[in-house]
């Protein structure tokens, strides 16, 4: 067999199964007693225990096997969870992380385990002792699923009301082949004869195959047992069925040893009547998200042939004006509307949900916190946000940054916290949204906030400012000096940040993506670090402008305004052409000179003029006229011209050619 | 280099100034007709901008301009051979394309000496056929990075 083609699969596959270890795992911690939290963690270390074993690798599979049993444990109540319980089954799959990275990067997916696997059994054996307890209990040949007490509850009152309550145990053959198929089909019987409340394996289980041949299902009907047996045994490819009549008034019992008060029943039945219907809840969500994977390279293709029939519907545009026919101008008009759609839907298809990201912080932070003995929640707001993949793929080590510092500088220890009359824990917010054409992620904390003083000395130390310059600073431009290399406020240098590289890697990064960043600060309340990124780096909304006879776009981004001034309104200062501009001094450049375009056309007494930016600073672009503004789709210029001045990129308009797009921070020094 | 001048080589000639050239059939994309370029400012003289091809930009040489000969207007015959060499594709500007020949390997011969110059290094060899005199390049010279970005440093002091 041909392992490669699966290969893809199985390492997505595996990281979301890890994924999911980890956030249930987390869950779990903060309510160690809910159920449904260890059968995702267990179901999913199952999975993953059957693909790595199907791929050949046993390191995994074995690890996985002998975590199952700590979670197995777990699961039946023989072992509490406690944090060093978690630390320890956390820290195993983070090996299992790295070694499914390994196989990533063309590994053959071997890890040192030895170590995690003592720990693990360790903690099995410890509690050998426990467990025997129960096992002397004798165990009848096949025991009864756990009926929790809403199914109680319905297995009891169905039975009051004359039905029969059957627990079947049916066993595929061992070659069977479609097992799904012959689940399905046994329960498409059951449904006929009555209805099925309960399953083991769960159905979805089932649905996937994930079990081995015997599975056992609970069927409330009012049909006698033969006729139930002999209905299943209709199906072709099963080997035995088992029919036992359920003796719900012994597990009531069973479940309740100490007879409890009503109204106490009550209360739990209703939680988890509740519990019930979210379960149900998750379930339908997944269903309802059916997916493929679809290479990116693929939807790259898609967007570039799809480009080129927008310039091709541009065309047709054109002919259906100069021809006049009405018949043409309205097929062309609805193929307009349609291309619109369809582009519509091929730029959704790149975005994915930040979700992405936020997913492995939670456990980075509590590892943190935990080594820096501080204590941290971490709250993340807008997870679903969605962002193009190109920029997904490049935010996670800025907010690494990000959050490393905030938990290493930002928040407090308990006990500098509790002296200042904060809530022992600390919190840190982690929040995305949408805003226009952009995404903004803020990482927040309500830690001690940036302390100015010594921001400045350090910054003075360092030789970033002089002490001259520090007068004239507004809290802003302060913040913004935590960007600038080679500075770190942190008193002493910890493994985790305060090394000086940081910050100014996150503002290169950011910026790189086409975003900024700013800080926001307040004493002994928090600080918060907000980063803004474009919605995606491939599509860009632009002013189009025409300079001689050739066509540039300007990024909307960069522009504050467009104005016409006249020629009497330009100065020189110091031989270099300003104007006046809503009171500020704007240095003007003229494209025209300044691309050495071919001149074809005088300027006439007034000149259309772009007021750009770059942070503070200002410039004017002397243009010859404004085209109008445009979403674009930005593409590089290939390989060869690499570091065009002042040019960011190229773009193709409607009529084919292409435009260059001028990249106004090069523009402004 | 001699191993390959060994093999028989499927080359695409062209014309440049009444001189014969051929470039390796690998190295070559496709072949198109002159179409409307954009000029990219600020970049070395040879380099007369982008095309769309396609929808892929793909900046384009004049040859004529990149081997220092007399730059002439565009005719009917002017083509753009887009090659693809180390990862980028470039459009070099031919005055005519119109022949793929098969040569030998024998009959292919190291460049004369006598050529000299910088121009050596992107001649790959010369083939003998018939009466006609072929010139094989050697594109990764033609596109040689580091020459252009000398040019762009000279032509950055200069200003």
């Amino acid at each position: 067999m041909d392992k490669n083609q699966y290969l893809d699969m199985f390492i997505d596959e595996s990281n979301e199964h890890l994924q999911a270890m980890n956030d249930y795992l987390l869950k779990l911690e903060r309510n160690p007693t809910e159920e449904s939290f260890i059968n995702e963690v267990f179901r999913s270390a199952h999975t993953l225990k059957g693909m790595a074993a199907t791929m050949g690798y046993e390191d995994i599979a074995h690890l996985t096997h002998q975590l199952e049993n700590v979670l197995d444990m777990i699961r039946n109540k023989t072992i509490v969870v406690s944090s060093e319980l978690l630390d320890i089954v956390l820290s195993s799959v983070e090996v299992l992380e790295r070694m499914v990275h390994d196989i990533e990067n063309g590994g053959d997916g071997k890890g040192e385990i030895s170590f995690i696997m003592k720990e693990l059994v360790k903690m099995e054996s410890g509690t050998e002792v426990a467990s025997t307890e129960e096992v002397s209990t004798p165990k009848k040949p096949f025991e009864l699923p756990n009926y929790d007490d809403f199914e109680l509850t319905v297995l009891s009152q169905s039975i009051e009301q004359g039905y029969y309550a059957y627990n079947i145990r049916i066993s595929l053959r061992e070659d069977c082949i479609l097992k799904a198929a012959r689940v399905f089909m046994v329960f498409e019987v059951l449904e006929k004869l009555g209805e099925v409340i309960k399953a083991v394996p769960s159905v979805e289980q089932l649905e996937e195959e994930n079990f081995d041949e015997d599975f056992q299902v609970t069927l409330i009907t009012r049909e006698k047992e033969e006729t139930v047996k002999g209905k299943i045994l209709t199906i072709s490819e099963i080997t035995f069925v088992e029919v036992d009549l359920v003796d719900v008034n012994n597990l009531f019992q069973s479940n309740h040893p100490e007879t409890p008060q009503e109204g106490g029943v009550e209360l739990e039945q209703r939680e988890n009547e509740n519990d019930q219907s979210e379960v149900i809840e998750n379930k339908v969500g997944k269903g309802s998200g059916k997916t493929i994977r679809v290479n990116i390279e693929r939807l790259d293709t898609l967007m570039n042939l799809f480009e080129e029939l927008v310039i091709d519907r541009g065309r047709l545009e054109q002919i259906s004006l100069e021809v006049k026919s009405q018949e043409l101008t309205e097929t062309v008009e609805h193929m307009s509307r349609i291309s619109g759609d369809l582009q519509n839907i091929i730029l959704n298809m790149r975005m994915v949900p930040i979700e992405q990201v936020f997913n492995r912080f939670p456990r980075m932070v509590r590892t943190l916190a935990k080594e820096l003995n501080k204590e941290v929640t971490l709250e993340i707001i807008g997870a679903e946000t969605e962002l193009d993949r190109t920029v997904i793929d490049e935010i996670g080590d800025p907010l690494v940054h990000l959050l490393r510092n905030s938990i290493d500088h930002g928040v407090e220890t308990r006990e500098v916290r509790q002296r200042n009359n904060k809530p022992p824990q600390s919190k840190i917010t982690l929040k995305a949204y949408h805003s226009g054409n952009h995404v903004f992620i803020e990482v927040s904390d309500d830690g001690a906030g940036i302390n100015k003083e010594k921001v400045l000395n350090k910054a003075i130390a360092d030789g970033v400012i002089t002490k001259k310059e520090k007068e004239n600073l507004t809290d802003q431009q302060i913040y913004e000096l935590l960007f600038a290399s080679g500075l770190s406020t942190a008193e002493q240098l910890s493994d985790i940040s305060g090394r000086g590289v940081g910050l100014d890697v996150v503002k290169n990064k950011i910026e790189a993506l086409g975003g900024n960043v700013t800080v926001d600060s307040e004493i002994g309340k928090g600080t918060t670090f907000s980063i803004q990124l474009p919605l995606t780096l491939s599509i860009m909304s632009v002013m189009l402008v025409k300079v001689q006879q050739e066509c540039f776009a300007i990024p909307l981004t960069s522009i504050i305004e467009t104005a016409i001034i006249s020629k009497s309104e330009i100065l020189t200062v110091h031989n270099r052409k300003v104007i006046n501009f809503r009171g500020k001094v704007v240095p003007l450049v003229d494209l025209t000179t300044f691309f050495e375009v071919p001149q074809t056309m005088e300027q006439g007494e007034f000149y259309p003029v772009i007021i750009v930016k770059k942070g503070e600073k200002m410039a004017g672009l002397i243009v010859n006229s404004f085209i109008g503004q445009q979403e674009i789709v930005l593409k590089s210029l290939g390989n060869y011209l690499i570091n065009v001045f002042a040019i960011s990129g190229a773009t193709i308009l409607g009529n084919g050619q292409v435009a260059l797009i001028i990249d106004c921070n090069s523009l402004i020094k | 280099m001699s191993d390959t001048l060994l093999n028989d080589l499927k080359v695409i000639v062209f014309q440049l100034q009444n001189e014969e050239y051929g470039v390796s059939v690998e190295q070559v994309r496709s072949i198109e007709r002159i179409q409307h370029i954009t000029r990219v400012p600020k970049t070395p003289i040879f380099v007369k901008g982008v095309i769309n091809l396609r929808g892929v930009v793909t900046p384009i040489i004049d040859l004529r301009s990149r081997f220092d000969m007399e730059e002439v207007e565009q005719t009917e015959s002017t083509r753009i051979i887009i090659v693809s060499v180390n990862d980028m594709n470039v459009g070099l500007i031919v005055d005519s394309a119109n022949d793929v020949i098969d040569i030998p390997a024998e009959d292919i011969e190291d460049p004369p000496e006598i050529v000299g110059g910088i121009e050596i290094n992107y001649i790959r060899g010369v083939a003998k056929l018939d009466k006609r005199l072929l010139i094989l390049l050697n594109l990764d010279e033609v596109l040689t990075q580091q020459e252009i970005e000398e040019i762009q440093t000279i032509e950055a002091t200069m200003q």
